[in-house]
């Protein structure tokens, strides 16, 4: 691995590296600043709504533009890039082969995300992540949604690039001697996340253009005054999205394979229920997109063909969760910070399918459509389950990165911290839903039950953000002063375990 | 492949699917009732635009931001937009269609108790979509 700051280099030799490790570091550091941009908005949005009328937030539309960079941020420029970040680090070492298949595209691929990223940033668009017309073609105002447009445009090439080169790389250049089937599941993850990003993202790159055109005047796909279909974008735009919840979840659950049985001390219970359940779940999230959309007025048969595709992502998602649990079962745990941040966002991906499998439900759908639930529902995956999933790996790939073990009290600390704020924020949100509060709101009516448990969800809001600072200081006085990891066996778990770091990978 | 029987978790497979099948055919029957407009249900059309609602009774008086409607009396809204896309909520009800340019969507109840309810947009529409509010009068 890279050791960067045992054997110090300069840093344009990283930047301009094509070497998988030097391009999964550049990944990982750019996804963990976006993460903290995008979670200091949150923290703004929060503090807005701590109580009812204005507080620190100056009008409605600065608001607006907030939650949408905010989501934009959050998930094109720290989820994503976060896991192709562990990808490039350890597909090509779980596959035994030298590199990715093709290192120049690999950083080309990379280098899209930061002018991307700065035009999500600059523009500060406020239609939303989701962007539907008529508002985002004929309202939304320029050029901040155009810029919005471009970047997405951009983030769109470079995970389909990305996604192509994790494919060759897990089917054609693993090694002879290890058939796919013992492939380690996190590679297999990126594997199937990889597929699906093939198949769905282009609908979305059409969708763009459409809506690009339609705001220059020159069409009208999704202008009623001009003949069109606004509900035509959103089943664009969801045959994308929803499949990519998945893309996003997939790799998580594959670092959770990779944490759980070396910190259970037990082989995975079942290697091929996880391969079978990564592939059902690549099928599966092409038959749910428009349960985004039951009150658009769907007729009825078209609900209930959506609610049954729905429901039949449950089982395999739910095979992961035993397949988890049947592995810790009888093993002798050792809840270091890895593990912790592991088994928490098992407890909340578990928490945000309950939640899901109510959604799903038609008639409960018109309850919390469009609510706070849904903040709260999707939240408990996109923080509780694929954040957690990726900040335990980032604890867990923290010795082969930097040769020095965090400090593993104040991991703990930053676990607890987020596990109660994350419960605090999200399960709140849930039932302020119920009450009826409007998701993308910049003030609501002040009813003590909404005042109340907004104020519930902005103290642990904040309570995540102190353990996110803790986060950061740990990481970087750790990355420089701390003690020097044990690199045979970091945690002292003992036994005889592959370690990424063993593997025969000559570095440049 | 692990060298040893999967048979539990086919169980729990099993059990799953059992608890989802139970789950869909239940919302799918209720929404099957839900769905079935009264025959003598009353039409108000509900449109919306950039930031308030307009309501038009059956016969032609027409409410902005404001409904009054009668206790027991079946009603069918028949809910279109103007500008952009917004959401008819009324959630003590539970009220919600979106309102989409181009497109008439219906939702049918019956108000059973007199008082005044919130009507909101739950669709993202815009500068002041977080104001844009009106109420329902339910009189006896």
């Amino acid at each position: 691995m890279v050791l960067e700051l045992q054997k110090p280099r300069p840093i344009w030799q990283i930047m301009f590296s094509t070497h998988h490790t030097d391009v999964g570091l550049l990944y990982t550091i750019t996804s963990i600043a976006f993460f903290f941009m995008g979670g200091a908005l949150a923290l703004g949005i929060r503090a807005e709504l701590f109580f009812p009328g204005t507080q620190i937030i100056a009008d409605s539309m600065t608001f607006n533009r907030i939650f949408t960079v905010h989501g934009t941020a959050m998930i094109f420029l720290f989820l994503l890039p976060f896991a192709s970040g562990v990808g490039n680090y350890f597909v090509p070492i779980m596959v035994r082969y030298k590199d990715m298949a093709y290192p120049k595209l690999n950083a080309v691929a990379f280098w899209m995300i930061p002018p991307a990223g700065a035009l999500i940033w600059l523009g500060f668009a406020d239609f939303t992540w989701y962007a539907t017309p008529p508002y985002s073609a004929i309202r939304s105002p320029g050029p901040s949604a155009d810029m919005w447009i471009f970047a997405q445009k951009i983030l769109g090439v470079s995970s389909v690039l990305g996604a192509i080169n994790f494919i060759v790389t897990i089917l054609k250049c693993k090694h002879p001697d290890l058939p796919l089937s013992k492939v380690p599941l996190l590679a297999w993850s990126f594997l199937s996340a990889s597929l699906i990003v093939i198949v769905a993202v282009p609908t979305f790159a059409a969708a763009l253009v459409m809506l690009l055109t339609d705001r220059l005047g020159v069409s009208g796909f999704f202008d009623p005054s001009k003949g069109g279909d606004p509900i035509a974008y959103q089943h664009l735009f969801w045959f994308t999205f929803h499949p990519e919840v998945y893309v996003l979840v997939i790799p998580a659950i594959g670092m959770m394979y990779e944490i759980i049985p070396r910190f259970s001390r037990k082989p995975i219970f079942s290697q091929s229920s996880g391969i079978f359940a990564f592939v059902m779940l690549s099928i599966v999230s092409f038959s749910s997109w428009a349960h985004h959309m039951y009150a658009t007025g769907m007729s009825f048969t078209e609900k209930t063909v959506f609610m049954i595709g729905t429901l039949a992502a449950v089982p395999a998602s739910g095979m992961h969760v035993f397949n988890f649990i049947a592995t810790m079962w009888g093993g002798r745990i050792r809840f270091a910070t890895p593990m912790m941040w592991a088994v928490g966002g098992i407890a909340l991906f578990f928490s945000a399918g309950a939640g899901g499998v109510a959604n799903a439900a038609m008639p409960f759908d018109f309850i919390t459509h469009d609510s706070y639930w849904v903040v709260g529902h999707f939240h408990l995956f996109v923080m509780g389950t694929i954040a957690f999933g990726s900040i335990g790996f980032l604890y867990y790939m923290f010795p082969y990165i930097t040769g020095r073990m965090y400090n593993e009290t104040w991991g703990k600390i930053h676990f607890i911290t987020a596990f109660a704020g994350t419960v605090m924020v999200f399960f709140t949100q849930h039932v302020l839903g119920l009450y009826g509060m409007p998701r993308r709101v910049f003030d609501y009516i002040p009813s003590p039950e909404y005042i109340i448990m907004n104020q519930i969800a902005s103290v642990g809001a904040m309570i995540i953000g102190a353990g996110m600072v803790i986060w950061l200081i740990n990481m970087i006085y750790s990355a420089g002063k701390g003690k020097e990891a044990n690199m045979d066996d970091p945690w002292g778990l003992g036994g005889k375990y592959y370690f990424p770091h063993q593997a025969k990978n000559p570095h440049h | 492949m692990s060298g040893h029987s999967n048979w539990p978790e086919w169980i729990y497979v099993g059990v799953v699917i059992c608890l989802l099948a139970y789950v869909g055919a239940e919302a799918w029957n209720v929404e099957r009732l839900v769905e079935h407009t009264p025959a003598d249900a009353e039409v108000i059309k509900v449109v919306g635009q950039q930031w308030f609602w307009t309501f038009e009774h059956a016969d032609g008086t027409k409410e902005v931001g404001e409904l009054h409607l009668k206790k027991g009396q079946p009603y069918k809204f028949e809910i279109t937009a103007k500008d952009v896309n917004h959401s008819f909520n009324i959630h003590d009800y539970v009220i919600l269609q979106d309102a989409i340019v181009g497109r008439v969507n219906t939702a049918w109840f019956v108000p059973d108790e007199a008082g005044e309810y919130i009507i909101q947009c739950r669709e993202y529409c815009g500068l002041l979509h977080y104001n844009m509010r009106g109420t329902l009068i339910v009189e006896e």
